[in-house]
């Protein structure tokens, strides 16, 4: 761990487990976030900080509005009002492409794998400023080819880094569910991003990988990288989150560090429903 | 039966002038088709905004061939952008309702009375590339072996339209095999993953469709300086979906589908033609069972019943690969 997520953290043990509360160093600020579909109001957030070089878990029940908080905070949907900004730069109503540019980027909780590329390839797609993806550059061989050299270099490093080293030229599309989830976070990175948001990265996942994947988040967050993930298994979230947002019905009901968070009360209730008695509390 | 007359003509298609045209102008629908995922069902409009932009610039207002060649380019990519801006950000559907309508409607105007100053109306527009023949280097004459010949004038637009056919597949091979074409690719893999990692889908779909249409475009040039004339009805959408039936036939996403594909179309469409006007004309087949003039008709359901065989046998196409067809899902 370098000094200065350290200190990160450390910032984060005094914060208040209050829905909205501010943290010592937000990367990501978003206000008054609303989305409807139809009569439904998916997402409703007043405020919502996310600590920079911190593992934060959003979890919440199905339908509560995280997969859908994502899409608007990425821009892959679009928000019927508020603003958010990242590294202090608005990123409202920027389109989804913009955003990743801008060092925000997601994965999805059913994997996007570019079936028929090669698993090289996918990873190559994901690095920036290469002058050959412009249509009349990429007709001249040499103008991109240096470039090109170094991207590969860095994703074969990436390939070892996550172990997939000798799937390097199949298509993605033979990689297993658990295999397609590394590759995905491995293509992220290639994007050097500040931050990354993964929609549930252990579903579907075997035991063994999930254990392997929530160790590279960990490295990647101790590297310095601040991390959102939507998780629906407690044990990951108890295990690598450093701070918990719990929504429920498109609002934050909850925040607060994960040794406490499943004690809090507007949690159970959103999980179990708010007539269980003390009993159902327990159990969870 | 003369086998070698039946031999001769359908190699005369698959050589000649129809087959490069249909090549070039597939090659620009497998751009968009086989490898950025885009479901052009107009690519026939491409063409006759081609073929016309030629002939109008030289018929009607006396431009030089020249001009008329960068108006068709030009032309093409208008309607590339015309139809791209509004469609290209909405599912692939509405591509495909777009361009089939745009296809019909340009037919429609350019046919019409109120156009016919212009275009010609019903009958189109002759004589508007003396100037190309005139600078024809081969010396009149037949030229070939046996019953496969070819005029001087038909060989002078072999010769150009296949070049442009082998410089249409290199540009494509450099564009897929480049950044570009990994970005394209991907953009028909998953457009969402595309964006999450930073690439401006919508951006790089209206390249690729200012791309295909140019090259069908000139397809389409091709076509109305090899006949000398363009008349409106000739660019109905059922050329579109040849297109796509000798794409498909000779494998899409691949550099050199489209042109094996077309060679392929082209000789067994003749080969069946020519086949059945000798079974009828000999009484192998009689004529009671299959009138002479009912062999076009025919012809086609031949090619139908044997392009059915290849998409139960052979579905990824001639030069396809099975197993990418499997993990692809398409």
């Amino acid at each position: 761990m370098t000094a200065e997520t350290v200190l990160g953290l450390s910032r984060l043990g005094g914060v208040a487990p209050e829905p909205g509360v501010a943290k010592p160093d937000p990367i990501l600020v978003a206000d008054d976030v609303t989305k409807t579909f139809g009569g439904l109001r998916a997402v409703q957030v007043t405020r919502l900080e996310v600590q920079r070089g911190a593992i934060t878990a959003l979890i919440g029940p199905n339908g509560a509005g995280k997969t859908t908080l994502f899409n608007l905070l990425t821009g892959f949907d679009r928000a019927d009002s508020g603003s958010w900004s990242f590294q202090g730069r608005s990123l409202a109503g920027l389109p989804a492409y913009r955003v990743a540019r801008a060092g925000m980027v997601r994965t999805f909780q059913l994997t996007k794998s570019l079936t028929l590329l090669t698993v090289l390839e996918n990873l190559k797609l994901g690095s920036r400023e290469q002058t050959g993806e412009r249509f009349f550059t990429a007709l001249i061989h040499p103008l991109w080819r240096p470039r090109e050299e170094s991207i590969e270099r860095l994703a074969d490093d990436m390939l070892a880094r996550f172990r997939l080293g000798h799937m390097r030229d199949e298509f993605a599309g033979t990689l297993s569910g658990g295999q397609r989830k590394l590759l995905e976070l491995a293509r992220a990175l290639m994007v050097r991003p500040a931050m990354i948001m993964l929609d549930e990265p252990t579903a579907g996942v075997n035991p063994v990988l999930t254990q392997s994947l929530l160790g590279h988040i960990k490295q990647l967050r101790d590297e310095g990288m601040t991390i959102l993930f939507v998780e629906h298994d407690m044990d990951v979230v108890m295990g690598i989150s450093d701070w918990v947002v719990c929504m429920a019905e498109g609002r934050i009901i909850a925040e607060g560090p994960p040794t406490t968070i499943g004690s809090n009360r507007a949690v159970i209730d959103a999980y179990l429903g708010t007539h269980h008695g003390r009993r159902a509390g327990a159990e969870n | 039966m003369d086998f070698l007359a039946i031999f001769s003509d359908a190699s005369r298609a698959a050589m000649g002038p129809e087959a490069a045209i249909y090549a070039l102008a597939a090659v620009g629908l497998n751009m968009h088709f086989g490898y950025t995922g885009l479901l052009n069902f107009g690519q026939v409009g491409f063409m006759l905004v081609g073929a016309y932009g030629v002939a109008v610039a030289v018929a009607t207002f006396t431009a030089p061939l020249w001009a008329g060649v960068m108006i068709g380019i030009a032309l093409a990519i208008a309607l590339a952008l015309l139809l791209g801006i509004p469609t290209l950000r909405l599912r692939a559907d509405y591509l495909a309702i777009t361009t089939i309508a745009a296809g019909e409607i340009l037919r429609y105007v350019y046919r019409s009375n109120f156009a016919s100053p212009v275009t010609g109306g019903v009958y189109g527009l002759t004589r508007f590339a003396d100037p190309l023949y005139a600078i024809n280097p081969i010396p009149v004459g037949q030229y070939g072996f046996g019953q496969l010949t070819f005029s001087d004038r038909s060989l002078w637009i072999m010769v150009i339209s296949w070049s442009l056919v082998v410089l249409a597949c290199a540009l494509m091979f450099l564009i897929i095999h480049s950044p570009w074409g990994r970005v394209i690719r991907s953009v028909r893999e998953d457009e969402d993953a595309a964006r999450s990692l930073g690439k401006n889908v919508f951006g790089y779909r209206l390249q690729s469709l200012v791309f295909g249409g140019v090259l069908g475009a000139i397809g389409g040039m091709l076509l109305a300086v090899y006949t000398q004339a363009v008349q409106p009805d000739a660019y109905n959408p059922v050329v579109t979906f040849y297109l796509y039936t000798l794409l498909i036939l000779g494998g899409s996403g691949r550099i050199l589908g489209p042109v094996v594909g077309s060679l392929v179309f082209w000789f067994i469409l003749v080969f069946t033609d020519s086949f059945l006007r000798q079974a009828i004309g000999t009484g192998l087949i009689p004529a009671s069972l299959i009138n002479p003039t009912e062999v076009g008709a025919v012809r086609f359901a031949l090619v139908g019943a044997g392009l059915m065989l290849l998409m139960i046998y052979r579905p990824q196409g001639i030069l396809g690969n099975r197993g990418e067809m499997i993990l692809g899902d398409r």
